[in-house]
């Protein structure tokens, strides 16, 4: 796996930008709530995600980290 | 020197780096005096596109740390209470000038005293106050001027000068020796880059009501200080005085002339003339009152000092009102029978 | 594992307020990236406007300062000629400078004042909940046009920076979107060069922000952003629209 990505639960809306962006579809709008009451995004373990920050990028609550190998 | 130079040369003299005016008479003399004086000493001067930038630009060069000034007349006046409000609750110092005009409306541009309540009531949204104060000359500018500044930057609030178009345009010697250099002042508040401090930040929301309460009772007392602290009046001839004319700038000089001309009659008036609008100087009113002095607030309005003269004196002392509106510039023979019919009057009441 | 991106240290740490797929928030970050790459932070006076885009001061690790509606550009033409020396941007809405602000913003660039101009044009007002702005299209539904923004009686939607291109004050504008990676990657771009055309003293810059604005659009955050390429910047072309520098 050449990368990964760390979603900041509380921060992030469930506006599924990153979802639809990412070139390798390895984020899903999963099923918990966060204490606003938003289903957050949450990154696939094991996706081919290579780092690019494509997430980072569009994500407008900053919730994103992104690293790589 | 006009009213309008002599006023720009004591704010150059007293400190001031920036002003921001636009052209409405009767002021324009003094925007067209620092047109050329304020760059001349390295200061910053924009002729704006409105009263409304101009205040606006004001409240940017306060919050950047300079003493800055517009000034304007009174339907321009009307356009900047919103950034009036703005400094207040910004707690940002800055030196506004209104040269009174006739009005309602578009009125005309003879002196008039018809935006006293817009002044000291405050013409902007909220609870906020300005000290207001009324030079009765042109050398007495020399005075008023630095210390608005300096009470603009000790209590970190708007300051407004109310002059009318007879002071700004008449001309008169004045000296400035008076003016000291100005007092440099602690600004921990201005905003220059964030450089080895944290960030800061001026801004009036508050959106939690507690602390939307909390800010407007910290400016209640900051205004309570003013009113202890910062009263300024002047008396003429009040000792033995039957009969005492309340009026400010313009109006004050009319009745001095009127009063000479009534004790040469050896009618006993005297004359308080408040130079803080606001704060009032209620305190001395009600002394005076005490002695069973009668009171003739005098206005070139149709009466809205004689309010606070009420209230000053809650009851205890009878007032006479004498006021002509509309840029009308009574002379001391008029107010000198006014007077003296008022003084008749209420002596044969007495009786 | 190497972090390779993370939060711009010019960010405060507090949560944004705005609403999911809200472009104020990419926009704050693209800022707060440029800021710290510029190395500025220490710099920076930011004016914020009153809109949804005011709470900015609560979110930039910077010195700012919160204007009345539309005044912005006075403000900040006061602070940058006591301050010249300083990096002085305002950030307005298409309310806060297409509409109450005009007259600050028009003169501002007029007399080229070198500060920078943030509009963030979202095509209506947010935070009060869905006006007609300015830059409202033609036929769009908003809470004051609730059958479509008739342009005989509420007139036309405003091109700011085509309007400001024929004042001589002015030296940068660009129109920009937040709607898509590549568009987010030119509109950082964009903020540098209108940065730096301020810090080298060239003059008046103002970037145009295209930003999607999903709740008062009543679209979804994905179709908001299609719906700027696919219609909104029909309207409002992107690209460079004046560059002197």
């Amino acid at each position: 796996m050449k990368g990964t990505i760390r979603i900041d639960q509380e921060r992030c809306k469930g506006c599924a930008l990153c979802i639809e962006f990412c070139p390798k579809k390895a984020i899903s709008l999963s099923g918990t709530l966060n204490l606003k009451g938003y289903f957050v995004a949450s990154f696939e373990e094991g996706s081919e995600c290579t780092g690019c920050a494509t997430c980072a990028v569009m994500c407008p609550e900053v919730a994103i980290e992104v690293f790589k190998n | 020197m006009s009213g309008n130079a002599a006023l720009g040369e004591a704010a150059i003299l007293a400190g001031c780096t920036c002003y921001f005016g636009y052209p409405i008479t009767p002021q324009n003399e003094l925007t067209e005096y620092m047109a050329k004086r304020v760059p001349e000493t390295g200061g910053v001067f924009i002729q704006s596109e409105s009263e409304i930038a101009a205040i606006n630009m004001v409240l940017g060069a306060s919050v950047a740390g300079a003493r800055a000034m517009t000034s304007s007349s009174s339907p321009g006046m009307s356009l900047k209470q919103e950034g009036i409000s703005y400094l207040a609750a910004d707690e940002l110092p800055a030196v506004v000038v209104d040269m009174v005009r006739g009005g309602p409306g578009m009125g005309n541009i003879s002196p008039a005293q018809s935006d006293y309540f817009q002044a000291t009531r405050g013409g902007g949204h909220g609870d906020y106050k300005t000290i207001v104060l009324a030079p009765g000359s042109v050398q007495e500018l020399t005075e008023v001027v630095p210390l608005a500044f300096d009470l603009a930057d000790e209590y970190r609030n708007p300051v407004i000068i109310l002059g009318d178009g007879m002071l700004g345009q008449m001309m008169e010697p004045v000296s400035f020796e008076n003016i000291k250099p100005p007092k440099k002042y602690q600004k921990d508040y201005i905003l220059t880059g964030a450089k080895d401090r944290p960030s800061r930040m001026v801004r009036s929301l508050l959106f939690d009501t507690k602390e939307e309460e909390e800010h407007n009772w910290k400016l209640f007392r900051k205004y309570q200080r003013m009113e202890r602290n910062e009263v300024r009046y002047e008396t003429f001839l009040l000792d033995d005085a039957e009969m005492v004319v309340v009026a400010y700038g313009t109006g004050a000089r009319i009745a001095k002339g009127a009063i000479k001309r009534l004790r040469q009659e050896n009618l006993k008036v005297g004359m308080i003339r408040p130079i803080t609008l606001w704060p009032f100087p209620a305190k001395i009113m009600k002394e005076t009152a005490q002695n069973g002095a009668e009171f003739f607030v005098f206005e070139m309005s149709a009466g809205q000092m004689v309010e606070d003269v009420r209230l000053a004196l809650e009851g205890k002392g009878h007032i006479h009102f004498y006021g002509r509106p509309g840029g009308v510039i009574p002379t001391p023979i008029e107010l000198f029978r006014a007077i003296s019919r008022h003084y008749y009057q209420s002596r044969r009441g007495k009786k | 594992m190497k972090q390779v991106y993370s939060r711009p240290r010019s960010l405060k740490p507090a949560h944004f307020h705005y609403c999911p797929g809200c472009g104020h928030g990419i926009i704050g970050r693209l800022i707060a990236e440029v800021i710290d790459e510029m190395d500025l932070r220490e710099k920076a006076i930011c004016v914020a406007p009153a809109g949804c885009g005011m709470l900015v001061y609560n979110y930039f690790d910077i010195d700012a300062l919160e204007s009345a509606h539309g005044r912005g550009a006075a403000v900040a033409t006061g602070i940058k000629r006591v301050r010249p020396e300083n990096l002085v941007f305002s950030y307005q809405g298409d309310g806060d400078l297409a509409a109450i602000g005009t007259a600050e913003g028009f003169h501002a660039a007029n007399r080229g004042e070198p500060i920078t101009i943030i509009f963030v044009n979202n095509g209506v007002y947010g935070m009060t909940g869905g006006q007609m702005a300015p830059t409202t299209l033609s036929e769009q539904v908003t809470t004051t046009t609730p059958s479509g923004r008739n342009t005989k009686v509420a007139g036309h939607p405003v091109r700011i920076c085509e309007v400001f291109a024929v004042l001589d004050g002015t030296t940068y504008l660009e129109r920009v979107a937040v709607n898509k990676p590549a568009a987010i990657v030119k509109a950082k771009k964009a903020i540098v060069k209108a940065f730096r055309t301020q810090l080298t003293g060239k003059g008046f810059s103002l970037v145009e922000i295209l930003s999607p604005c999903p709740t008062n659009w009543k679209m979804s955050p994905i179709e908001s952003c299609r719906w700027i390429d696919d219609v909104m910047a029909k309207q409002f072309p992107l690209g460079v629209v004046k560059d002197v520098t």
